[in-house]
C-alpha cells in the first residue's frame, strides 16, 4: 500500500494539450482529454469508490465499485475505464449507485475474514475504508461453503508475506508486476472463483521468478501482500521523504517511522527518478543501518599489528590531526591525500576535497569514480563539452532504438531497467552489446532485435564498424553535423572509419561479431527515429574506456541523436552519488563543477573564497597513491566511505601499498577491508542519519534527510569539519545547506541551487542557475555545451590483456541485482537469501573440456593473483569467456583483476582480464590468507580498551 | 430452402481442395479480388449480413469500422471457439467444409486491409485444427493464399491458433488478449477492437459461420443474399437444436423457418412421446421460451420479439421430467466455472449463484434466498465488465419469472417435487 499522506486519483495522469469540460454532480470539471471519469472526480475532491484502480495502473476496470451514472446512456459504466467527454453529466452518488455499490462489497465481504482490529493493516486498507465508507460490516450470505479462508499463507520471501485469505483478486499486484515492474512473475490462477494470485508456476515467492521489488506489496489494497516488518513493528506515526543509498537511479522513498525506526521505505509517487518504483535494496535493504557490525565508537592503534582501542571523538580526531601533520612534516606536504566517498552526500563529499585542498594543502583527492566513469568524465568532457549523461530518466519514454551497451540494466539500475523496458514493450528498438546475455536479450515480451555478442576488450573495434556502415551507406544527418560540429574534425574522422579496415567485414575476426549483424544494428540506430545510448562500466573500464565513449559520442553527433528528447549518450552511474562526487570536485586535477585547478581565474576565486592559497599542480590519481605509498613518499590517507582494498583492481598491490602507510584514517560504517589496514577508524553515518543531497546518473540533485539520529553522534560531514579544525583549517556549518550554498557560490552549474528551492521543486537536475532557474532535463539543446561538437579520431589499440595459451579465457566482471558493489551493506540484510557468494559463469563447452560441472570449486588464475569460486556452467556467457561478481571479500575477484588501465583516465580494465580455470577442491592460498588476516582483525576490534564509551 | 453451408457435407471428400474447386471454390474470392475493398464491403453491408456468433451485429458495419487510418496493419481474427453450450455449427463448418472458411478469411483480408487472419479455435477442437492446418497448406499450395494471391497483388497469410479451453475465451476481446499470449481475460470497451484490437491494431472478430457466408455473397451477390430470409435477416442460417428431441443436430434453414418447425419437423419434436416445457433459443445465455411461443420465426428480429435472443442458434430444447431448479443449478454450475474470474460481481456472484440454487435443489433453501437469488443477480446483470455476467444471471432470472412455484415447491417440501425416476436422471452434471 503506498505511503499514508498519498491521495491516489485512481487511475494514471494523461498528458493531452486538448481538454474536455464535463459535469460532476452539477460540478464543471475541466480535464485533459482522455482522462477517466474517476480522475475528473478526484480533481473535485469526489473520490468515487475504487479497490481495483490506482492511479500507477492502467485502469483494468474488475471491482465494480466505482460505477457511476451518465445522463443519457444506459447502464452503469465503471468510472474508472469511461473517460470524459464534453457535455456529459455524470452522477457518482444516488441510491441506487449506493445499492449497487453495497451488493458487491457483501460480496467481497463473504469471503473475506472480519477481523479488521486485529490487521497489521487496520487503519490503512482500502477494503475496510471502501466498507466503512458504505456503511457495510458483514455480508447476508454468510460463510457457508467453500471460500479461501484457510489458504495458507506464503512466507518464504524475506521481506513480505502473502496471504491469501486476505486477497480480493484484484490483480493490482499482478498488474504492477506486469506493467510497473516488467518482471511478468505473478498471474492469477484458475478462473472464476477459482482464481488466486499465483507467483510463477504456483511456486513460493522466493523460489519463483519474482526479483521482489516490492511494487505488488506497494500496489496491493489489503493486508494480502504485507511486508513482515509492518506486521512486527505496526504502523509507522510519520514518513519523512529521502533518497535512496544504493544505485545511481536515485530512487525517492518515504521513509515510514515509528519510534524513531523504520518500518517500512515507501517509493515516492511523486519521485522524478521513479515515479513510485524501486526495487528490493532500496526499498527492503535498510537493515544493516542497525546491524549489530556497525562500528559506533571511534578507535585507534599504532599499527595494524595491534589491537584497536576504543577512543572518544576528541582523541581520534587529534591523534589522526596530529600524525597527518607529523607526517607531512617529516615526508613533505604532498606525502597525505583523501578519499571521499560516491555514496556520501555531495556536501559531505565537497568538504573532503576542500579538506585536501585547503588544509592538506595539496590536491591528492581521488575517488572511486577514477575507478568506474572517469572515461565518461573525459570522452564526454572533450567531445560534446559536459561530463555527465545529457538527459532525464524519462527521456527513455520517447526513444525509437536504444542502444544498451556494456550495461545490465535488470541487475544493476533496476528502476531505469522497468521503464526501459515498459519502453520496449510500447515497441521501441532494442541493441544490446556485451559479451554475455544479460536479461534483456530476451525477456518476457521483450526480444532485443540485435545482440552483438562482443568479444571483451574489442569495444572500440565493434563501434569504428557500427560508425563504418553508417557513413559509407550515407546514414548521417550532414545538416545537423554540419550546424553544430567541428566540420574538419567531422571529416577527418568520417575519413577514418571509412577506411575498409574499420568494415564490420574486417573488424569480425577481433570483434567476434558477425558482419550482418553489425551492419542492422548500425542502420537500425541510424534510421529507426529517436536513437538513445545507455552504457555502464563495460564501457569504461577498459585500456580504451576514454575512446570508447568517444566513439559513442561521435555516432551520436552523427547521426543527429543529441540535444532533444528521446536520445542522447546516458552513462548509467553506479552508485548513488557517483555523479555528485565527481561534480563536486572529487578529482586531483578539477575543482567543483569540472573546472582545472590550473586554472588562475577559477583558483583565485576559491583561494578568495577558502582564505587559503591554492596549488596549481593536479595532485596524485588513486593508483599513482598506492605507488607511492609502496615507494615510500605518500604515507598517510583519510578514506571517507570507501573501499578501496576490495573495490580497486590488483587487491595485493593495494593492500600491500596501505600498509605501507603511516597513517590511515577509515571513515565506515563497517571494518571494512581498507580499515583491516586502518590506524584510525571514524565511525560513519549511513544515508537514514543525514541531511544533505545526490545527485543521481541524469544529473538530478535530491534530498537526503535525516530519518534516524546518527548512531555514533555525528553525521559524516561533521566529522570532516572535525578533522579540519584540529588540523587549524576552520570549518564551521550549521547544516549541509550552508554548504551548498557555499557550493552554488563557487560553481556556475550549481548557481541556482537552495535547499529552500529542493524542497519546492522535489528535485532539480544540474545546471541550474540564471538561464535554467529549474534545471535541465535535457542537456546540449540547440547547442553543445562545448560550443560546436568535436569529433576524435578512434583508432583500435587492442589491450595487452590477451588471451595466451596460459591464460586462454577472458574474465568479465559485473554485479547482481540484489548485492551492491563490494556488499558492505546488502551482505547484511536479507538479501543474501537470493545471492550468498560469487560465483563463476562459464560455458558449456568451456566447462566440459575441463571436467568442470555446474556448482564444482573451479580455481582461477590469472597473471595477478588466484583465487576460488563454485561455477555456474551456462550460455549466458560465450565460449572463451568467463563471468563473476566483486560482491563478497572472501571470493576476491579484485584479486585476479590486473594493473591495466584506460590509456588516459588510469579506469582500471576491469572487463577484461585472461585467466585460466582448473577444477579444485579447496579455496586459494590468497582467500586462506585473508580469512586468517580478517579472523585476527576481527580478533583487534574485540581486544581493545575502552577508555570512552 | 436448399442447403448452402452444408450442401456437401454428407459427400466424403467434401474438404478437399478438389472437390472445393469442383464446387464454385474460390469463385467468390476471385470476384472479390475485381473489386475495390470499399465495394466489397459495401456489398456485405446491402446483403444484410448479421454476425452469427450471438450478437447479430451487421457485419458490413463491423468492417467499416475497421480503422483505416491507422497506420498499423489491420487483422482478421475469425472466432471458432465456440463454446456456448448446445452450439456446434462451427464444429460441423470446419470439419467438413474448411475453405469456405479460409475463403471467407481471404475475402474478409482483402475487404478490411488486412493480410493476416488468425482463426482462433477452441482447445478441444484438436482434429479440426489439423484438417484446417491441411487445408490451409493446401491454399497456399495452389496460390489461394501467400503471397500474390492469384496474381492479383494481394498477399494474405491465414494462421490457426489454438485456445487451451475457456468458454470466455471467445468473448472478443478475451480472444484478443489470449491470442496475444494472456489470459483469456476481456478488455473494457471503448475502444473496440475495430480500433484497438489485436496487438492494439485494428482488428475485425468474425464468428466463423459468418465468414463462411461471406463467399456465398461474393459470388451470388448481395440482392440475392437478403431475399433469402426475412428482411434485415437474409442469408442460410445453421441452426443447433438439442436436449430431448427424437434427432439432434445441426439444421440449415431460411430464417423465415419457424421454431416449431426446427424442433418438430426437423428434429422429429420431444422424445418419448413427453410435453415440451421450455426452450433456450440461443445456447444457454439467452432468456428461456415456453411451448405457447414456439410459433416465433427463428430469426435475429423474431426471437428478440418473442423477449429472448437468437444468440448462437442452439436451441436447447427441454421435456417436462426437467427439474428448472436443477436446470438453473446446473447451468450456473457452468457459468461459476467458467467466469474468468476479472470482475467482482460475476467472479464472487456466480459461486453465490450456485450454491444458493443447489442448497434449494437439495431442499434445504429457505424463502429469502430467492430474494438473494435476485438481489445477486441484479448486482451481475449489467453490471459486469463483458456479457458474460448478463448470460450467467439469465437462467436464474428467467426462471423465477415462470417457475417461481417450482422453486418454492422446492422449499416447502424440502425436496425436488417431480417424480423420483425423474429427479434421478436430473442430477448428472451437477456436482
Ligand atoms: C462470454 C461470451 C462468449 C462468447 N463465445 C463466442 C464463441 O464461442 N464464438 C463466437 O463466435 N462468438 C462468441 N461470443 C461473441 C463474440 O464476443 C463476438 O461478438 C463474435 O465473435 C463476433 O462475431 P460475429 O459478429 O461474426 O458474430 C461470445 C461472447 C461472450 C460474451
Ligand atoms: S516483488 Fe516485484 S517482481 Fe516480485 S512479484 Fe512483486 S512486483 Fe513482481
Ligand atoms: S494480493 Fe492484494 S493486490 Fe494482489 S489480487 Fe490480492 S488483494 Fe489484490
Ligand atoms: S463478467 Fe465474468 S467473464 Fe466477464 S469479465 Fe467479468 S468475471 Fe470475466
Ligand atoms: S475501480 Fe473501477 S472497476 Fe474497480
Amino acid at each position: 500500500m503506498y505511503s499514508t499522506d498519498y491521495i491516489d486519483q485512481g487511475t494514471p495522469r494523461v498528458d493531452s494539450s486538448k481538454t474536455v469540460t464535463l459535469e460532476i454532480d452539477g460540478v464543471p470539471v475541466t480535464v485533459p482529454e482522455g482522462t477517466s471519469i474517476m480522475r475528473a472526480a478526484a480533481s473535485i475532491d469526489r473520490r468515487i469508490p475504487k479497490l481495483c484502480a490506482t492511479d500507477t495502473l492502467k485502469a483494468f476496470g474488475s471491482c465494480r465499485l466505482c460505477l457511476v451514472e451518465i445522463e443519457g446512456r444506459k447502464g452503469y459504466p465503471a468510472s474508472c475505464t469511461t473517460y470524459v467527454a464534453d457535455g456529459i453529466k455524470v452522477r457518482t452518488e444516488s441510491p441506487r449507485l449506493t445499492q449497487l455499490r453495497r451488493g458487491v462489497m457483501e460480496l467481497y465481504l463473504s469471503d473475506h475474514p472480519l477481523d479488521c482490529v486485529t490487521c497489521p493493516a487496520n487503519g490503512h486498507c482500502e477494503l475496510q475504508d471502501m466498507a466503512e465508507d458504505l456503511d457495510l460490516t458483514q455480508s447476508r450470505y454468510g460463510l457457508s461453503g467453500a471460500n479461501h479462508q484457510h489458504a495458507p499463507t506464503d512466507t518464504s520471501n524475506p521481506y513480505f508475506t502473502f496471504d491469501p485469505a486476505m486477497c480480493i483478486v484484484c490483480s493490482r499486484c499482478v498488474r504492477a508486476c506486469d506493467e510497473v515492474q516488467g518482471t511478468f512473475a505473478l498471474t492469477i490462477q484458475g478462473r472464476g472463483f477459482q482464481s488466486k494470485v499465483s507467483a510463477s508456476q504456483n511456486e513460493p515467492f522466493l523460489a519463483s521468478e519474482c526479483v521482489s521489488c516490492g511494487a505488488c506489496v506497494e500496489a496491493c489494497p489489503t493486508v494480502a501482500l504485507t511486508e513482515k516488518s509492518v506486521i512486527e513493528l505496526g504502523r509507522p506515526d510519520h514518513a519523512v521523504t529521502t533518497t535512496c543509498g544504493y544505485c545511481g537511479v536515485g530512487c525517492s522513498f518515504k521513509a515510514e517511522v515509528k519510534d524513531g525506526q523504520v518500518v517500512r521505505m515507501a517509493p515516492n509517487r511523486d519521485g522524478h527518478a521513479n515515479h513510485g518504483h524501486a526495487c528490493v535494496k532500496g526499498r527492503f535493504a535498510f537493515g544493516y543501518a542497525t546491524h549489530p557490525d556497525r562500528v559506533t565508537t571511534p578507535m585507534i592503534r599504532g599499527s595494524i599489528n595491534e589491537p584497536w582501542r576504543q577512543v572518544s571523538w576528541d582523541e581520534a580526531i587529534n591523534y589522526a590531526a596530529t600524525e597527518f601533520r607529523r607526517i607531512q612534516a617529516k615526508y613533505g606536504r604532498d606525502s597525505i591525500g583523501g578519499i571521499p566517498s560516491s555514496r556520501c552526500t555531495n556536501e559531505e563529499t565537497f568538504l573532503v576535497q576542500k579538506l585536501v585542498r585547503a588544509a592538506f594543502g595539496n590536491n591528492n583527492v581521488d575517488t572511486c569514480a577514477r575507478v568506474c566513469h572517469s572515461p565518461t568524465g573525459y570522452g564526454l568532457k572533450n567531445t560534446i563539452g559536459e561530463s555527465a549523461g545529457t538527459q532525464a530518466f524519462d527521456s527513455v519514454m520517447k526513444a525509437d532504438t536504444i542502444i544498451v551497451m556494456g550495461a545490465n540494466p535488470t541487475e544493476g539500475h533496476p528502476v531505469f531497467a522497468s521503464q526501459l523496458k515498459r519502453r520496449l514493450r510500447q515497441g521501441a528498438k532494442l541493441i544490446v552489446i556485451d559479451p554475455r546475455e544479460i536479461a534483456l536479450v530476451r525477456t518476457p515480451h521483450i526480444e532485443a532485435d540485435c545482440h552483438l555478442q562482443v568479444r571483451p576488450g574489442t569495444n572500440v573495434a565493434l563501434f569504428n564498424a557500427i560508425a563504418h556502415v553508417i557513413v559509407t551507406e550515407g546514414l548521417t544527418k550532414e545538416n545537423y553535423v554540419a550546424d553544430r560540429c567541428e566540420i574538419d574534425s567531422y571529416r577527418k574522422w568520417r575519413t577514418f572509419v571509412a577506411e575498409p579496415r574499420n568494415s564490420p567485414e574486417e573488424t569480425a575476426a577481433s570483434t567476434g561479431v558477425a558482419p550482418g549483424l553489425v551492419r542492422r544494428a548500425a542502420r537500425l540506430y541510424a534510421t529507426a527515429g529517436n536513437g538513445a545510448i545507455y552504457y555502464g562500466l563495460g564501457v569504461t573500464e577498459h585500456s580504451q574506456g576514454s575512446t570508447m565513449v568517444m566513439c559513442i559520442a561521435n555516432l551520436a553527433m552523427a547521426t543527429g541523436n543529441l540535444g532533444r528528447e528521446g536520445v542522447g549518450v546516458n552513462p548509467l552511474r553506479g552508485q548513488n552519488n557517483v555523479q555528485g562526487s565527481c561534480d563536486m570536485g572529487s578529482f586531483p586535477h578539477e575543482f567543483s563543477g569540472y573546472r582545472h585547478v590550473g586554472d588562475p581565474a577559477v583558483r583565485t576565486m576559491f583561494e578568495r573564497d577558502w582564505g587559503v592559497a591554492l596549488q596549481s599542480e593536479p595532485g596524485l590519481r588513486l593508483p599513482n597513491m598506492f605507488e607511492a605509498a609502496l615507494d615510500g613518499s605518500f604515507k598517510g590517507l583519510y578514506v571517507q566511505g570507501e573501499d578501496p582494498a576490495q573495490s580497486d583492481p590488483d587487491t595485493q598491490h593495494v593492500t600491500a601499498a596501505l600498509a605501507a602507510m603511516e597513517c590511515v584514517v577509515v571513515q565506515d560504517l563497517f571494518l571494512n577491508e581498507t580499515a583491516k589496514y586502518a590506524h584510525v577508524f571514524l565511525p560513519g553515518s549511513s544515508f537514514l542519519e543525514k541531511d544533505g543531497t545526490f545527485t543521481n546518473a541524469e544529473r538530478r540533485v535530491s534530498r537526503v534527510r535525516k530519518v534516524m539520529e546518527p548512531r555514533a553522534g555525528f553525521q559524516d560531514w561533521e566529522v570532516t569539519c572535525l578533522l579540519s579544525n584540529a588540523l587549524g583549517y576552520p570549518m564551521h556549518y550549521r547544516h549541509p545547506s550552508e554548504i551548498m550554498n557555499e557550493i552554488a557560490r563557487l560553481t556556475p552549474v550549481f548557481a541556482g541551487f537552495t535547499y529552500e528551492k529542493l524542497d519546492r521543486l522535489g528535485s532539480i537536475q544540474w545546471p541550474c542557475n540564471d538561464k535554467a532557474p529549474e534545471g535541465t532535463p535535457t542537456m546540449h539543446v540547440g547547442e553543445f555545451v562545448r560550443g560546436k561538437g568535436k569529433f576524435f579520431v578512434t583508432e583500435f589499440v587492442p589491450t595487452s590483456e590477451r588471451a595466451t595459451r596460459r591464460y586462454p579465457l577472458l574474465l568479465t566482471t559485473g554485479r547482481v541485482l540484489t548485492q551492491y558493489n563490494v556488499g558492505a551493506q546488502t551482505r547484511r540484510t536479507a538479501n543474501v537469501a537470493w545471492a550468498s557468494a560469487d560465483r563463476l559463469e562459464i560455458h558449456p563447452h568451456d566447462a566440459e573440456v575441463r571436467g568442470i560441472k555446474d556448482g564444482d570449486l573451479v580455481g582461477l588464475t590469472s597473471r595477478s593473483g588466484d583465487i576460488v569460486l563454485p561455477a555456474v556452467v551456462t550460455d549466458r556467457v560465450r565460449p572463451g569467456v568467463v563471468y563473476t561478481t566483486f560482491h563478497f571479500p572472501d571470493s576476491g575477484a579484485n584479486v585476479v583483476t590486473t594493473e591495466n588501465s584506460d590509456w588516459a583516465t588510469n579506469c582500471p580494465e576491469y572487463k577484461v582480464t585472461a585467466v585460466e580455470i582448473v577444477k579444485v577442491n579447496q579455496p586459494s592460498a590468497w582467500q586462506k590468507r585473508h580469512r586468517e588476516f580478517t579472523d585476527r582483525q576481527l580478533e583487534f576490534l574485540k581486544g581493545g580498551d575502552v577508555t570512552h564509551a | 430452402m436448399e442447403p448452402l453451408l452444408t450442401k456437401y457435407v454428407r459427400e466424403p471428400n467434401s474438404f478437399t481442395l478438389d472437390f472445393y474447386l469442383q464446387h464454385q471454390g474460390y469463385e467468390g474470392l476471385r470476384k472479390a479480388l475485381a473489386l475495390k475493398p470499399d465495394e466489397v464491403i459495401e456489398m456485405v453491408k446491402v446483403s444484410g449480413l448479421r454476425g452469427r456468433g450471438g450478437a447479430g451485429f451487421p457485419t458490413g458495419m463491423k468492417w467499416q469500422f475497421v480503422d483505416k487510418k491507422s497506420p498499423n496493419p489491420r487483422y482478421i481474427a475469425c472466432n471458432a471457439d465456440e463454446s456456448e453450450p448446445g452450439t456446434f455449427k462451427d464444429h460441423l463448418l470446419m470439419e467438413r467444409n474448411p475453405y469456405l472458411l479460409i475463403e471467407g478469411c481471404a475475402i474478409a483480408c482483402y475487404a478490411v486491409g488486412a493480410r493476416v487472419a488468425y482463426i482462433y479455435i477452441r482447445g478441444e477442437f484438436l482434429h479440426v485444427q489439423h484438417i484446417l492446418e491441411q487445408a490451409i497448406a493446401d491454399a497456399y499450395a495452389r496460390g489461394f493464399l501467400g503471397k500474390n494471391v492469384l496474381g492479383s497483388g494481394f498477399d494474405c497469410d491465414v494462421f490457426v491458433h489454438r485456445g487451451a479451453g475457456a468458454y470466455e475465451a471467445g468473448e472478443e476481446t478475451a480472444l484478443i488478449e489470449s491470442l496475444e499470449g494472456k489470459r483469456a481475460q476481456p478488455r473494457n470497451k471503448p475502444p473496440f477492437p475495430a480500433v484497438v484490437g489485436l496487438y492494439n491494431c485494428p482488428t475485425a472478430v468474425n464468428n466463423v459461420e459468418t465468414l463462411c457466408n461471406v463467399p456465398l455473397i461474393l459470388f451470388n451477390g448481395a440482392a440475392w443474399f437478403a431475399s433469402l430470409g426475412p428482411e434485415k435477416n437474409g442469408g442460410p442460417k445453421l441452426y443447433c437444436v438439442s436436449g430431448h428431441v427424437k434427432r439432434p443436430g445441426v439444421y440449415e434453414a431460411s430464417m423465415q423457418v419457424t421454431l416449431r418447425e426446427l424442433i418438430e419437423t426437423r428434429a422429429g419434436g420431444a422424445r418419448d412421446g413427453r410435453r415440451i416445457k421450455a426452450v433456450i433459443p440461443g445456447g444457454s445465455s439467452v432468456p428461456i421460451l415456453l411451448p405457447d411461443q414456439l410459433d416465433t420465426q427463428a430469426s435475429f428480429d423474431g426471437v428478440q420479439k418473442a423477449g429472448s435472443l437468437l444468440g448462437s442458434a442452439g436451441l436447447v430444447v427441454l421435456d417436462d421430467t426437467t427439474c428448472m431448479v436443477w436446470l438453473a443449478g446446473n447451468l450456473l454450475h457452468f457459468y461459476r466455472h467458467e467466469s474468468c474470474g476479472k470482475c467482482t460481481p460475476c467472479r464472487e456472484g456466480t459461486d453465490w449463484l450456485y450454491k444458493i440454487l443447489r442448497r434449494i435443489e437439495c431442499g434445504e433453501g429457505q424463502m429469502r434466498d430467492l430474494d438473494l437469488l435476485s438481489s445477486i443477480s441484479a448486482n451481475i446483470g449489467g453490471k459486469t465488465l463483458c456479457a458474460f455476467g448478463d448470460a450467467a444471471v439469465t437462467p436464474v432470472l428467467t426462471g423465477l419469472k415462470h417457475f417461481r412455484h417450482e422453486y418454492e415447491a422446492h422449499i416447502k417440501e424440502g425436496r425436488c417435487p417431480l417424480p423420483a425416476d425423474w429427479r434421478a436422471r436430473a442430477t448428472v452434471g451437477a456436482h
